[in-house]
């Protein structure tokens, strides 16, 4: 104990120390990188002969961050880091332990969610409430929703789907063709669409069962074109690239939310408002959320549940236990579309009109990168992961005030993109299994512990 | 493919006899022309020396390899035989009731020691759930399955010594309680016949002495098992009855006895050439002879 004591200034100045020499030594590392590219310009002049120009100050900018960066990561950046580590270590024991509001933290979430739309409604009024309950409430649930789904196939089988989006697609046009040609409401068609999705899941399943990897996320990135363009060009049904508009709403028990006196406002004496409509939506959406989270745990605690989980560890000893995995592929792929389904029907009632540019392949991009950031196969780290990434992204929106530094023509969408690679870079160099990266078992014999990220697999395809 | 044992040319004792079997993998004759069966309630061991086969054998066996020639014919105790090399491998262990581990541990490392377990339990856990479905409503019938299938988890943990390990994620095991855990978990799907591939490599003596006992009880249970094994300290100590390949054939067959002083076998370990294997072989007669009179 008297070493360290008698240690610690001495390893503080050596610190300074040390840090002053990487800072000089990346100095001349960035100044002999950047000398030709930085330090000179050439160009011509009206007779073709080359000029150079010197850039000195240029040059001395670039090799001055790169030198002050090396000397703050190493004095104040890697102890912060070392530190933290450390303090995880010890904290270890006490993790086990976890608080009321630890354990209580979904149904917290929960009676939030169920409270919401009051709240915002009380605070800003209807008119107020909707861009809160529609942009941030709807928008993320339906990327939780989505999110969830597609963790059935990723998170828990293990299978890389590059081309989620299509199921979306097709739930979203089953509803919005079939009420549009044959009148059918919400309610009947909301199933379908999910058994249409989940059909279609088994057709993309079959071709690629025998492929793994990286082979099968090209197929099924292609499959989420193939589906995209038939939108796009089979014109006569699909009405192309212009979409289907006007798509019946959704009724609450077929009242329906309009201005008719049947509609809901009048029925309840209340002032026209489309808030209520967007209210029901946010309801309607927490419901299906709450099924698929619902569904997803039974699941997993079924034998399709665990055996999926098990083709995500190893293929080969699910083959050698006897569990078909054909079988236990199409599930996979079939349930997690059914939920995509279920998500696009949604999608068209709330939106009234659908069109191919909303199916493109970010779409699945993004739904993928939140099953990843959550940490795959936790629920919990999905729907953080949503709301990080989908309420980041409207925030962006609400950033006005940034055009005071930037000048009027800033707009920060532009920058969503860049941030939202940023965001994913950080977080998968602090936590490389996302946000929540440990695995619950299905089953215990005596004692429920949580199987760190470290012994799972993300599996092979 | 089943058929009730009739006119068939095994006897019943034989629960699995493989014929003329071969398997070429491009130019290489892998498995030539083998034959030899195991009998019902015995421990047979498939040994070779390096490159000789014995794997492939197994692949063939279990499915996962589908021979280029010849039969492979397993007899369940009910009477009915099926034909392996024209089952999917997955089918093999469900409905033929061979069961295998593997060279290369291959454990659902992410996945608790009891979950591990309880996948191997799938088809009865699937059939009791009606497909899922009636699971996913509050089945009574899959809840009482459910938990009968924990018990039989928890019996094999017992019998493998991980009981304390349950709720440890596989992959966090000992080298040697992942071995003990694959046969375990291969045995929890019911096998008549399991197969295991090596299942004393990289084991201390101790381990190796308590698989030796683990072993012998599954056959006293009435399992039988074929082993590919190394270690010939296991192989003499346990099996019933040995099959030694060499370069895709079999060069003996017998009891432990009869391999361990078949100058061919022991050529085959030794390394020595033809002409000196035949000289053996009269030395080793002249000895007998001499032995006799």
């Amino acid at each position: 104990m008297a070493n360290t004591v008698l240690d610690t200034p001495a390893t503080e100045g050596s610190l300074v120390g040390k840090a002053i020499k990487e800072a000089l030594f990346t100095g001349v590392m960035t100044l002999g990188l950047f000398l030709l590219y930085i330090g000179f310009r050439t160009d011509q002049d009206i007779s073709n002969t080359p000029i150079v120009y010197g850039r000195p100050g240029l040059l001395a900018i670039f090799v001055a961050i790169a030198a002050v960066g090396r000397f703050l990561m190493v004095v104040f950046v890697q102890p912060l880091l070392k530190a933290r580590k450390e303090a995880k270590a010890a904290a270890v024991v006490q993790d086990r332990e976890a608080t009321f509001f630890k354990k209580h933290i979904l149904k917290f979430a929960l009676v939030a969610l169920i409270f919401y739309p009051p709240v915002i409604v009380s605070l800003y009024g209807f008119q107020g409430s909707l861009k809160f309950v529609d942009n941030f409430g709807i928008q993320i649930l339906i990327y939780v929703m989505l999110a969830w789904g597609l963790n059935i196939v990723v998170g828990l089988a293990g299978l890389l789907d590059l081309g989620y989006v299509a199921f979306y697609a097709v739930g979203a046009y089953s509803y919005a063709l079939l009420s549009s040609y044959y009148g059918l409401s919400f309610w009947v068609l909301l199933p379908i669409s999910g058994i249409l999705a989940a059909f279609w899941g088994m057709i993309l399943g079959f071709p690629v069962l025998r492929l793994r990897g990286d082979y099968l996320a090209i197929v099924t990135l292609a499959f989420g074109e193939i589906i995209r363009l038939v939108l796009i060009n089979w014109t006569d049904v699909t009405k192309g690239t212009f979409g289907v508009s006007s798509i019946p709403k959704a009724t609450l028990f077929g009242i329906p939310f309009d201005a008719s006196p049947n509609g809901f406002a009048k029925m309840f004496g209340l002032p026209m408002s489309s808030a209520y409509y967007k209210i029901f939506l946010f309801y309607l959406i927490l419901v299906l959320c709450l099924i698929t989270a619902y569904v997803t745990i039974r699941l997993r605690r079924m034998p399709v549940g665990r055996a999926w989980e098990a083709l995500r560890e190893d293929e080969i000893a699910c083959r050698s236990l006897g569990i078909n995995t054909v079988t236990t592929k199409l599930t996979a792929f079939s349930i997690g579309a059914m939920f995509g389904g279920f998500a696009g029907s949604f999608f068209a009632a709330r939106q009234g009109f659908v069109s191919p540019e909303s199916f493109v392949f970010m779409e699945s991009a993004v739904i993928l990168a939140i099953v990843v950031l959550g940490g795959m196969g936790s629920l919990t780290g999905i729907a953080v992961a949503a709301i990080v990434m989908t309420g980041g992204t409207e925030l962006l929106r609400e950033m006005e005030f940034l055009k005071h530094f930037f000048g009027p023509d800033f707009t920060p969408e532009l920058y969503r993109m860049l941030l939202f690679g940023l965001a994913m870079v950080v977080v998968m160099i602090l936590k490389p299994r996302g946000f929540v990266g440990s695995r619950e078992p299905s089953a215990f014999l005596r004692e429920k512990k949580a199987v760190s990220g470290s012994f799972t697999k993300e599996g092979h395809g | 493919m089943i058929m009730k044992v009739s006119d068939s040319m095994t006897s019943p004792e034989d629960i699995l006899s493989v014929e003329h079997l071969s398997m070429r993998f491009g130019g290489l004759m892998a498995i030539n022309d083998l034959s030899f069966t195991a009998r019902r309630g015995e421990i047979t061991a498939l040994i070779g020396p390096n490159g000789a086969g014995k794997t492939t054998v197994f692949n063939c066996i279990t499915g996962f390899y589908k021979p280029t020639m010849g039969m492979i014919r397993m007899t369940r105790q009910n009477g009915e035989e099926h034909l392996l090399e024209r089952l999917p491998d997955f089918i093999i262990t469900r409905d033929a009731k061979v069961a295998r581990t593997f060279q290369n541990i291959r454990l659902f490392s992410g996945l608790t020691v009891l979950e591990n377990l309880l996948v191997a339990q799938h088809n009865k856990l699937m059939r009791a759930s009606g497909y899922t479905l009636l699971g996913l409503l509050g089945s009574p019938i899959y809840k009482r399955e459910a938990k009968k299938a924990i018990e039989k988890a928890a019996h094999w943990l017992e019998r493998a010594d991980l009981l304390d390990r349950a709720d440890d994620p596989a992959g966090d095991l000992s080298y040697g309680a992942q071995r003990r855990l694959e046969i375990a978990r291969a045995m929890c799907t019911d096998p008549e016949l399991l197969c295991l591939d090596e299942p004393a490599a990289g084991l201390n003596p101790k381990e190796s002495l308590a698989l030796n006992t683990l072993l012998r009880s599954i056959r006293d249970e009435g399992t039988s098992l074929l082993l590919i094994e190394h270690d010939m300290s296991v192989v003499m100590e346990i099996s019933d009855h040995v099959v030694v390949l060499e370069y895709g054939q079999k060069i003996s067959d017998g009891t432990p006895e009869h391999v361990k002083n078949d100058p061919k076998v022991i050529a085959a370990y030794l390394g020595v050439d033809d002409d000196e294997v035949d000289e053996a072989i009269s030395e080793v007669e002249s000895l007998d002879g001499g032995q006799g009179a």
